[in-house]
């Protein structure tokens, strides 16, 4: 009696985790095709209009509070500051969420300056990978942290693909992940534009609903076919950023990554990660079905053919 | 004779005045100098001189578009400006917006599904853009401080003058 119903229930069992791992998997890559809530705002930065001011740069210091700068803002010699012996130009820091830098394009016209800051991705990578969910996207289309639940392993700063997060280095401690948010706690989450975009006089940042600044942007390219070069920087990237970027040089010689994948980093993972429930609900029960069948054959070996009893029984 | 001699004596003396007024009307309209003080938390309001500027350009399309009635080439906006008349409103604060990203002109834009003019840049944006593009062309002045006068609070915000930065420090460095 015992063993077929044994039999019965394993099979339910097996049959009934395969159900559930395979519907999970589908919803999983449902989910492949988000583009960002549909009210999500963002900025389009136009690099064609920027003279490198820092304007955006002294806007941000004084909106959330950081630290006094080594050099005033008004100051240029900052653009010839390099790292990693010429390497590399200014990065985001605890002290700086938005930086400026200077290029000079290879045809040797005019400098060309670029803002860095996060670009407040459509799924965001530093979200995916946080294991203590200190990441939100909000449906203003900013991404923001809790600093409190954050434990400080920095897997974020590995996972952006822009290499936007900065660890708060100097804080022995209470080390904090610090980024830009978009001024969601002082603006954006009450309609306004964060404090880099008000204060520049160029608008070369131009704050709106995505949707519509893809518009703009495409609107500027088809008005000034010559002025552009004929692509919207993080209207794909990675699944699409709320920042996006307008250039009259080729991107990667302004320092943006062209090589980045269209897809969200997540995809990446995601079938992997679809296995991980699979393998967690099918292999406990196939090989405790294995152990229980050796069992059973070693104990039938002992045993009087139960089994014909039990089939009576359950008639 | 005496009678009609006075009528055309009146017809004239009332296209006179008429002119006259035209004339006063539009003197009145065109300022000599602007006043531009929107920035003057940070900066020292500049005194625009308007006449300087009329008597270098040839054309008052050359900042004011269609509005002063002087028709438009731009190819994209003659589509429908080509032969516009001059509107009532001709200075740009009167179009270009003092807070183009507030929430409030977000949501009007949002609810103006009419709306041609998507990309229209805010009142800061058009003078220094307008303004900066013509100066480095011509050579006139371009740096910030060239135009206007940091306030204090420009100071503090900016950290220059006396509240520069005493020395480099040690920051990071990635």
């Amino acid at each position: 009696m015992k063993g077929i119903s044994r039999r019965k229930f394993l099979a339910a069992t097996v049959l009934g985790s395969a159900a559930t791992v395979l519907t999970s998997t589908d919803k999983a890559l449902g989910l492949n095709n988000f583009e960002g809530y549909p009210e999500g705002m963002g900025v389009l930065v136009d690099l064609t209009r920027c003279v490198g001011c820092r304007s955006c740069e002294a806007a941000c210091n004084k909106e959330q509070g950081l630290p006094a700068p080594d050099l005033p803002f008004d100051d240029p010699s900052v653009f010839d500051e390099t790292f990693h012996h010429g390497s590399q130009k200014r990065r985001t820091d605890e002290n700086a969420y938005t930086v400026v830098n200077r290029y000079d394009p290879d045809d040797g016209g005019q400098p060309v300056y670029r803002k860095i800051q996060c670009n407040h991705c459509n799924e965001p990578a530093c979200l995916t990978s946080c294991f203590v969910n200190a990441y939100t996207k909000t449906r203003e289309g900013a991404v923001i942290y809790d600093s409190t639940v954050c434990v400080g392993c920095r897997t974020c700063m590995v996972a952006c693909p822009f290499r936007i997060p900065a660890y708060s280095y100097s804080s022995a401690l209470h080390p904090q992940i610090r980024k830009c948010i978009f001024c969601y706690d002082t603006r954006l989450r009450y309609g306004d534009p964060p404090a880099c975009v008000e204060t520049c006089p160029q608008e070369v940042l131009t704050f709106g609903h995505r949707r519509n600044l893809i518009k703009i942007a495409h609107e500027r390219i088809r008005r000034h076919p010559a002025k552009y070069i004929d692509y919207v920087y993080g209207e794909e990237e990675v699944g699409g950023t709320g920042w996006m970027y307008l250039s009259s040089v080729p991107f990667e010689q302004v320092g943006f990554d062209t090589t980045l994948q269209k897809e969200p980093i997540l995809n990446n993972a995601r079938e992997f990660l679809a296995t991980v429930p699979m393998v967690l609900a099918i292999w406990p029960a196939l090989f405790m079905g294995f152990h229980i069948l050796s069992a059973q054959k070693h104990r039938d070996g002992d045993d009087n053919d139960p089994g014909r009893d039990q089939e009576g029984d359950e008639k | 004779m005496n009678t009609k001699w006075c009528r055309i004596m009146g017809i004239a003396a009332a296209l006179l005045v008429m002119m006259l007024a035209a004339t006063f009307a539009q003197a009145v309209n065109v300022p000599s100098t602007i006043i531009l003080d929107s920035l003057s938390r940070l900066y020292e309001e500049v005194k625009f001189d308007h006449e300087m500027h009329i008597d270098l350009t040839d054309d008052c399309a050359d900042c004011h578009h269609h509005t002063t009635g002087t028709g438009t080439t731009n190819r994209e906006c003659a589509q429908c400006h080509s032969d516009s008349e001059g509107t009532s409103a001709v200075a740009c604060g009167a179009c270009h917006l003092e807070q183009p990203f507030s929430a409030q002109s977000i949501m009007e834009k949002e609810q103006n599904s009419d709306l041609y003019h998507i990309d229209k840049p805010g009142l800061k944006a058009v003078f220094h853009l307008n303004c900066l593009k013509c100066h480095e062309e011509a050579g006139g002045p371009a740096g910030c401080q060239d135009c206007h006068e940091r306030t204090e609070t420009g100071h503090a915000f900016y950290d220059s003058g006396r509240y520069a930065p005493a020395g480099k420090k040690q920051g990071s460095d990635h």
